[in-house]
């Protein structure tokens, strides 16, 4: 038994479309371990963001075993995965997707709604979060009062506010220039480096791929077997 | 931060929306507390009719008269154990357009046909002894300042006097009666029959209708038939019925107040219905993206469910308690008027409340039930996927 965070155990994932059956994967084998900074490339189309779904519980293979720290969470019912994934998995997304109506200190303080902390610890927490990630005296902004990179690092401390083991990032400097991609991707070697979050990324950009510390390659549902050795 | 705050701060994302949907809501809750006071208060009369008194009325309407002969001969008919007559007299103090209620009564008899009514004995004596005697309901007493042994010139206006053609006539209140049940209205006023008849220009020796008590409900239908066919083929061919069916029938007369009520609340609630229930579902679908990426942070399925069907309640509850806050306020102001003195029992009652409760529930559940499980049902990765 390995020390891996993540385990892919002959992973499938196929769709249906239409008449025709589509498999992106047929039998992935794969480990993560934790603390590690991983980038995974690849073209559009080779099953990068669907990876990264299946690895964060939001999407289910349709054959093989996913393992999270030794527990199965492939075949975890959805309102199990749903506490699985508020307690252990912190998303970051392109587009930031944070809530409207809601200030920067709101948006980070939706994850802590799913726990027991009380009102002042969920107040300590998030401004925990939002110093960490330089924003804390923007705490009372509401998106829209913020720049694309001020937003991306709101999302970042909304998804490490509830202190989860694993970060997954879909291109999360794809909507950024190059200079706050920089920021937001040093701010992420940080929490990997200093926090021991590990962080699966996945990205376009070859720039971003060199603050993790590997970067794997994915084409037609599979990895370069030497990157997945290394 | 509480889910509460998160439901509250979703509805409240789009003002004018907002706003528009609140006052739909407002509107038929408005509608619904006041036509649903205004039945009440119309049917408290049916409500508090003794189950053996029946009301003798002309058989063409309630408003053309009878002989005061009747009177004797209903007495004297089987079943009957007492009768007695009253006359509308259409009266007003001071004022022509603040009408009053005001009947000419046989004294004697008519205490003894209306027990809920209390009149200490000293004051039913002076106002039998005093021919310009009148007696005052409590309620009217207080809302005109009226006190005992105060002479009032109350007018009618249908009847004027014989002697000079005036429309006034002096009433010494001899006596202010209560009732035994608060519901029971007491804005009204009775003076002598004989005064009244004695005087005006016509209709003498006519009474309006005639009151009559069986002892026994199971013998009304008899007893009533009895009356009727006594007078048939008559040229004043009378009436009988019930005094709860006399008081509907009055009622019947402004229009069948059910009916309009359960049309117009029906009609206004099938509206409100569609606004608010396309306005839910418009408001859940621009949030699409947002349900999934709460679902993706952990929100469960149930707790986003729980989310959308509060906001829709929220927004019926908050909505239906404006109107019929609303409502109530309107229902004051007209109790404050003329108007309120002919309905005593004008106001939000508890039952209207607890139904307004259950209708709020119910439009909430309706409008929010598809959006919330559209919303639970949502699948993150297609909703992740919109552009």
């Amino acid at each position: 038994m390995s020390d891996a965070l993540i385990r892919l155990e002959g992973v499938k994932k196929s769709f249906q479309k239409g008449q025709e059956t589509i498999q992106i994967f047929d039998g992935l084998d794969m480990e993560i371990a934790a603390g590690d900074f991983v980038a995974m490339m690849g073209p559009s189309g080779s099953g990068k963001t669907t990876l990264l779904n299946m690895l964060g519980g939001v999407d289910q293979p349709t054959g093989g075993a996913i393992y999270f720290d030794g527990e199965r969470i492939d075949s975890l019912s959805e309102g199990k995965l749903a506490k699985w994934r508020a307690n252990n998995v912190g998303f970051i997304f392109q587009f930031y997707n944070l809530m409207e109506m809601l200030t920067a200190a709101r948006n980070v303080e939706l994850p802590l709604l799913l726990t027991r902390l009380s009102g002042s610890e969920r107040k300590k927490s998030v401004t925990a979060a939002l110093e960490l990630v330089g924003l804390a005296d923007r705490a009372k902004h509401v998106p829209t009062e913020l720049s694309g990179g001020q937003q991306q690092r709101i999302a970042i401390a909304r998804a490490i506010v509830s202190d989860p083991k694993l970060l997954l990032c879909d291109e999360p400097t794809g909507d950024l220039d190059r200079t706050t991609a920089t920021e937001i991707l040093e701010i992420l070697q940080l929490l990997n480096r200093d926090f021991g979050k590990t962080i699966v990324m996945v990205t376009h950009d070859p720039e971003a791929a060199k603050y993790a510390k590997r970067t794997l390659h994915l084409d037609k549902g599979q990895f370069d077997e030497r990157e997945l050795a290394a | 931060m509480s889910d509460f705050f998160l439901v509250s701060k979703n509805l409240t994302r789009k003002k004018l929306r907002l706003f528009l949907t609140l006052f739909a809501i407002f509107i038929a809750f408005l509608i619904f507390g006041v036509l649903s006071s205004f039945k009440i208060a119309f049917d408290a009369g049916i409500d508090l009719a003794a189950d053996d008194r029946l009301v003798t009325v002309n058989k063409i309407n309630f408003t053309q008269v009878m002989p005061i002969s009747y009177v004797n001969k209903i007495r004297s008919t089987e079943g009957v154990q007492g009768a007695t007559y009253a006359d509308w007299f259409g009266g007003y103090y001071q004022d022509p357009q603040k009408q009053l209620i005001v009947f000419g009564v046989d004294v004697e008899s008519y205490m003894p046909i209306y027990p809920e009514l209390i009149l200490p004995d000293e004051q039913l004596r002076a106002f039998i002894a005093n021919r310009q005697g009148a007696i005052v309901g409590k309620r009217m007493a207080d809302a005109q300042g009226w006190t005992l042994g105060q002479r009032v010139p109350i007018s009618s206006n249908i009847y004027s006097k014989a002697e000079d053609g005036s429309h006034t006539w002096d009433m010494d209140i001899e006596g202010i009666f209560t009732a035994n049940d608060p519901a029971i209205d007491t804005n009204y006023m009775m003076f002598h029959h004989k005064y009244l008849d004695e005087s005006r220009s016509f209709g003498n020796d006519t009474v309006g209708w005639i009151v009559l008590t069986t002892g026994d409900p199971a013998t009304n239908d008899r007893v009533a038939k009895a009356i009727d066919e006594q007078f048939a083929n008559s040229p004043f061919e009378t009436q009988t019925d019930t005094e709860k069916a006399f008081n509907k029938a009055f009622i019947a007369q402004i229009g069948n107040i059910a009916l309009i009520i359960t049309s117009v609340v029906g009609a206004a609630f099938v509206t409100i219905l569609f606004i608010v229930g396309n306005t839910m579902v418009l408001a859940i679908r621009e949030r699409t993206k947002e349900i999934a990426v709460l679902k993706t942070i952990g929100f469960s399925a149930r707790r986003i469910f729980g989310h959308v069907l509060g906001e829709s309640f929220l927004l019926a509850f908050i909505g239906g308690t404006l109107g019929l806050a609303m409502a109530a306020f309107l229902i004051w102001l007209v109790g404050q008027t003329p108007v309120g003195g002919f309905l005593p029992g004008l106001t939000i009652k508890a039952g209207t409340i607890v139904q307004a409760v259950l209708m709020m529930s119910l439009l909430g559940f309706v409008t929010g039930i598809i959006p919330a499980t559209n919303a639970m049902r949502l699948n993150i990765i297609t909703a992740l996927s919109r552009r």
